[in-house]
C-alpha cells in the first residue's frame, strides 16, 4: 500500500468499452418517504445518478440530507415500515432491483453488492469471533465447509492488512482497535467481490491517521477488484484523494454533480460554494470562519421552491417558487463541461460570478 | 568490542575526543555511539521483519467471550459454588435414590405410625409408618423432574413465541402478545385448582405442562424485550446487509444476543416450579400418591404437626433448601451475565 498510487483521481482507473455504456448502478428518479406519526417526511425527491465499474462516486451531504437513506433504498435495507420507497428504478447490472423479490435482493446483498458501515464495533457481532463472522459470508452465500471459510476469512483478514491475522481469527470484536474493526468491515463486505461497495461514512468514527490509512486501503481494493464505490460522507476532505466524481445532497435532492475536482475548484450552487467556504483555512487564521446560516430544513416541511433558498445568500423571488432541475453546466462561451450539473436558477452566477 | 571501531571512526566527535584525550568528551562521543548502534539495532530488527511484533501465543490473554467471562466470575462465586454443588447433590439424589437409602419408601408398617427418629431410620416414621427419610430421599426425582422439565418446556415455549413475536412485530406481536396476557392473567392457584381438578389423571406430565401453559408467558415477556434490543444492533442491518437471511440472522446474531436474560429468569423461575408442584400437591390437586414428593408428605404431614413435627419438618426443610439453591444459582447467573456490574 503507498500513498503515492491512491492520491490520484481518476486516471490510473481502467474503465474497460462495455461499462461505460453501461452503468453498474443507475438510480433514476428515486423517492423515498417515511410515514411517521407526526406526518409524511420526504426523505430522497427524486435523486438520479449512475456508478460505472471501478468508479468511485461521492455522495456528500449534511446530517438529514437523504445520503443514507438513498443507499439504504439501494441495498433494500431501508427499515419498512417507516420507510417506504415511493418512486423511482434502481437499475443494477440492467436489471430494476424495486421490481425483485425480497429473496432475490437477499442473494444479491453480500454476493453483488455489499455495504460497509460507519460504526465498526456496534457492526460486528459481539458474541462471534472476527474469523466466524467473515467466514460466514462464505457459508451463506457459497455453502463452504467451516474449515475453508476459517481458511478464507485468514487470507481476507490478511489482505485488507490485519497484522498476525492467523492468530487474530480466533478473537472478538471488542479485541481490535478502531481502523483494525473497520478494516474486518470492509474485509466483509469484499469477501464475495461484490460488483458495487457501499461505504456509509466508512471513517467518520476513526482518527485521522487511521481515515487516511482505511481510505487507502478502500481505494486500492477498489482499484484491484474493478469494482464501483460509492461513499457517502460528509468530510469533504475525506474524498478530495479517491473520489472520480462527487454528488452533493441537500433535503434529499442532488443540488450538483461534478468530477471531483472541478468541484473543488469551481462549485456551480451556491450550497457547495457555502461547503467549501466553511472549512478552516491557515491563511485565514484569525478571521471569523464563514459558516452558512441557518439549520437544514424539516424535511416534514420542506421550503417550496428551492429547498436551499432560506439559507441562500443569492436567493431571489423565483427560488421560493420554482424548484430548479439539475441544469447541465456550461462555460460561459456555451461549451458543456462533461458531467457538471447545478439545481440552482443560477448557476451562471454562482459558477462564473 | 570490535564494532566500536567502526562507529567510532564513522564519528567525527569521536576523533576529536581522542585527539585532545580530554576524558569528559570521549565518554559523550562513547555514549552517542552506544545510543546510535542501539536505534540501528532497534531499526534493523524491525526491517527485518515486516509484521509488527506479536507476543508468542501463549503469552498473550486469550480471546473470552461473554460465556468465558461468565464461567469466570462464576468459578469465583461462593454463592455459585454452594448451590452448585447443592444441586448436585439434589441431581444425584433424584437419579440414584437407591445411593442413600436402602428402605423402600412404599414399604410402610403401620404400628410404627408416627414414631420419633431412631437408629436406622433418623427421621422417623410418618402416619402410615413409611420411613421419612427414604420418603424424602425419594421425592426429590418428583420435585427436580417437575422443576426441570417444566422449565425447560416454558423456556422454549416462550422463547420461540417471543422470539418470533419480537423480531417479526406488526400482527403476529399483537396475537402472540395478548395471547401471553389472558394466561398471564390466570392466578396461577385458582387455575390449578380448576384445571388440575378436572383431568382425571394425576401423572408428573399433567403438572409439568400445566406449568409450562401458565408459566411461558413470563419467559416470552423477556424474550421479546431481548429480542427487539438485539434487533435494533447494527451488527443485525449489517448482517441483512451481507445477504443473511430471517433465520440466519435470528439463530447466529439475535438469539446468542437476547439469550443471557432468559436463562437467568428461567432458572429463578426452576425454583419456584419445585414449590409450585409441592403447592399444588399440598392442596391436593398436584401429584397424587403413591407417587412419593415433598409436597404430599407435607400435606399430609401438616394434619399431625402437633404430634409428629418431624413429619413436616424433614420434607419442608428438603424442599427449602432445593428451592433456595435453584434461586441462588439464578442470581449467581445473573450476575455474571449483567455487562453493567461488571
Amino acid at each position: 500500500m503507498s500513498t503515492a498510487t491512491s492520491a490520484t483521481g481518476g486516471s490510473p482507473r481502467s474503465v474497460t468499452a462495455d461499462s461505460v455504456d453501461a452503468p453498474l448502478l443507475q438510480v433514476k428518479d428515486l423517492q423515498v418517504e417515511f410515514r411517521t406519526r407526526d406526518g409524511v417526511a420526504k426523505a430522497v425527491n427524486g435523486v438520479n445518478y449512475s456508478v460505472r465499474a471501478g468508479e468511485t462516486l461521492a455522495i456528500l451531504g449534511e446530517s438529514g440530507s437523504g445520503k443514507s437513506v438513498s443507499s439504504q433504498a439501494v441495498m433494500g435495507i431501508l427499515d419498512s415500515p417507516p420507510g417506504f420507497v415511493t418512486g423511482g428504478e434502481i437499475l443494477f447490472k440492467g436489471r430494476d432491483l424495486l421490481k425483485l423479490g425480497n429473496e432475490e435482493r437477499r442473494k444479491i446483498r453480500g454476493s453483488q453488492m455489499a455495504m460497509v458501515f460507519q460504526d465498526a464495533l456496534s457492526s460486528l457481532n459481539p458474541v462471534h469471533t472476527v474469523g466466524m463472522q467473515l467466514g460466514e459470508m462464505y457459508r451463506v452465500h457459497k455453502g463452504t465447509s467451516k474449515k475453508d471459510a476459517k481458511l478464507k476469512a485468514i487470507e481476507l483478514m490478511e489482505k485488507v492488512g490485519i497484522p498476525a491475522a492467523k492468530e487474530r481469527v480466533n478473537q472478538y470484536p471488542h479485541q481490535f482497535s478502531g481502523g483494525m474493526r473497520q478494516r474486518i468491515m470492509i474485509a466483509m463486505a469484499l469477501a464475495l467481490e461484490p460488483d458495487l461497495i457501499i461505504a456509509d461514512e466508512p471513517t467518520t468514527a476513526l482518527d485521522v491517521t487511521v481515515q487516511a490509512q482505511v481510505m487507502e486501503l478502500l481505494a486500492d481494493l477498489q482499484r484491484e477488484y474493478n469494482m464501483g464505490l460509492i461513499l457517502i460522507t460528509h468530510d469533504l476532505g475525506v474524498v478530495a484523494d479517491v473520489a472520480d466524481k462527487i454528488a452533493v445532497m441537500y433535503a434529499g435532492r442532488i443540488v450538483e454533480t461534478a468530477p471531483v475536482h472541478e468541484l473543488y475548484k469551481r462549485p456551480a450552487h451556491p450550497y457547495t460554494k457555502g461547503l467549501l467556504e466553511s472549512i478552516p483555512r491557515l491563511d485565514q487564521k484569525g478571521e471569523e470562519l464563514y459558516a452558512i446560516k441557518g439549520l437544514p430544513p424539516n424535511l416534514l416541511h420542506i421550503p417550496s421552491g428551492c429547498a436551499f433558498n432560506p439559507r441562500c445568500p443569492m436567493a431571489q423571488e423565483i427560488c421560493r417558487s420554482e424548484i430548479p432541475p439539475l441544469h447541465a453546466v456550461t462555460e460561459l462561451d456555451g461549451t458543456p463541461l462533461e458531467g457538471r450539473g447545478s439545481a440552482c436558477h443560477f448557476w451562471k452566477e454562482a459558477l462564473h460570478g | 568490542m570490535p564494532d566500536q571501531e567502526k562507529y567510532n571512526q564513522a564519528d567525527p566527535l569521536s576523533e576529536a575526543g581522542a585527539g585532545d584525550e580530554e576524558m569528559q568528551s570521549a565518554v559523550e562521543s562513547r555514549l552517542m555511539d552506544l545510543g546510535t548502534m542501539e536505534a540501528q539495532t532497534l531499526i534493523k530488527n524491525e526491517r527485518l521483519k515486516d509484521e509488527p511484533e506479536v507476543a508468542p501465543a501463549e503469552l498473550r490473554e486469550a480471546p473470552r467471550s461473554l460465556w468465558q467471562d461468565a464461567w469466570r466470575d462464576l468459578r469465583r462465586n461462593p454463592i455459585f459454588i454452594i448451590s452448585g454443588l447443592l444441586i448436585l447433590f439434589l441431581v444425584v439424589m433424584a437419579l440414584w435414590p437407591g445411593l442413600f437409602t436402602s428402605t423402600d419408601p412404599l414399604q410402610c408398617d403401620l404400628s410404627k405410625s408416627q414414631l420419633g427418629p431412631t437408629s436406622g431410620h433418623p427421621f422417623g416414621y410418618d402416619t402410615q409408618g413409611c420411613d421419612v427419610y427414604a420418603r424424602t430421599i425419594y421425592g426429590a426425582r418428583a420435585s427436580i423432574t417437575v422443576g426441570v422439565c417444566a422449565t425447560v418446556g416454558a423456556a422454549l415455549v416462550g422463547t420461540v413465541l417471543g422470539g418470533l413475536a419480537g423480531f417479526f412485530g406488526g400482527w403476529l406481536d399483537s396475537v402472540v402478545s395478548r395471547i401471553a396476557d389472558i394466561f398471564f392473567g390466570i392466578p396461577i392457584l385458582l387455575g390449578g385448582l380448576v384445571f388440575l381438578s378436572v383431568i382425571p389423571s394425576q401423572s408428573i406430565w399433567i403438572v409439568v405442562a400445566f406449568i409450562v401453559v401458565l408459566g411461558w408467558p413470563q419467559i416470552a415477556r423477556i424474550a421479546r424485550g431481548a429480542v427487539i434490543t438485539a434487533k435494533q444492533q447494527d451488527y443485525v442491518t449489517a448482517a441483512r446487509a451481507l445477504g443473511a437471511s430471517n433465520s440466519r440472522m435470528m439463530l447466529r446474531h439475535i438469539l446468542p444476543n437476547a439469550i443471557a436474560p432468559i436463562i437467568v429468569v428461567a432458572t429463578i423461575a426452576l425454583g419456584t416450579y419445585i414449590s409450585l408442584e409441592a403447592t399444588l400437591s399440598f392442596l391436593g390437586v398436584g401429584l397424587k400418591p403413591p407417587t412419593v414428593s415433598w409436597g404430599i408428605d407435607i400435606s399430609s404431614a401438616s394434619d399431625t404437626f402437633r404430634n409428629a413435627p418431624h413429619m413436616l419438618l424433614f420434607p419442608a426443610a428438603a424442599l427449602s433448601i432445593t428451592v433456595l439453591a435453584f434461586i441462588m444459582l439464578g442470581d449467581a447467573v445473573r450476575d455474571a451475565l449483567d455487562p453493567k456490574l461488571r
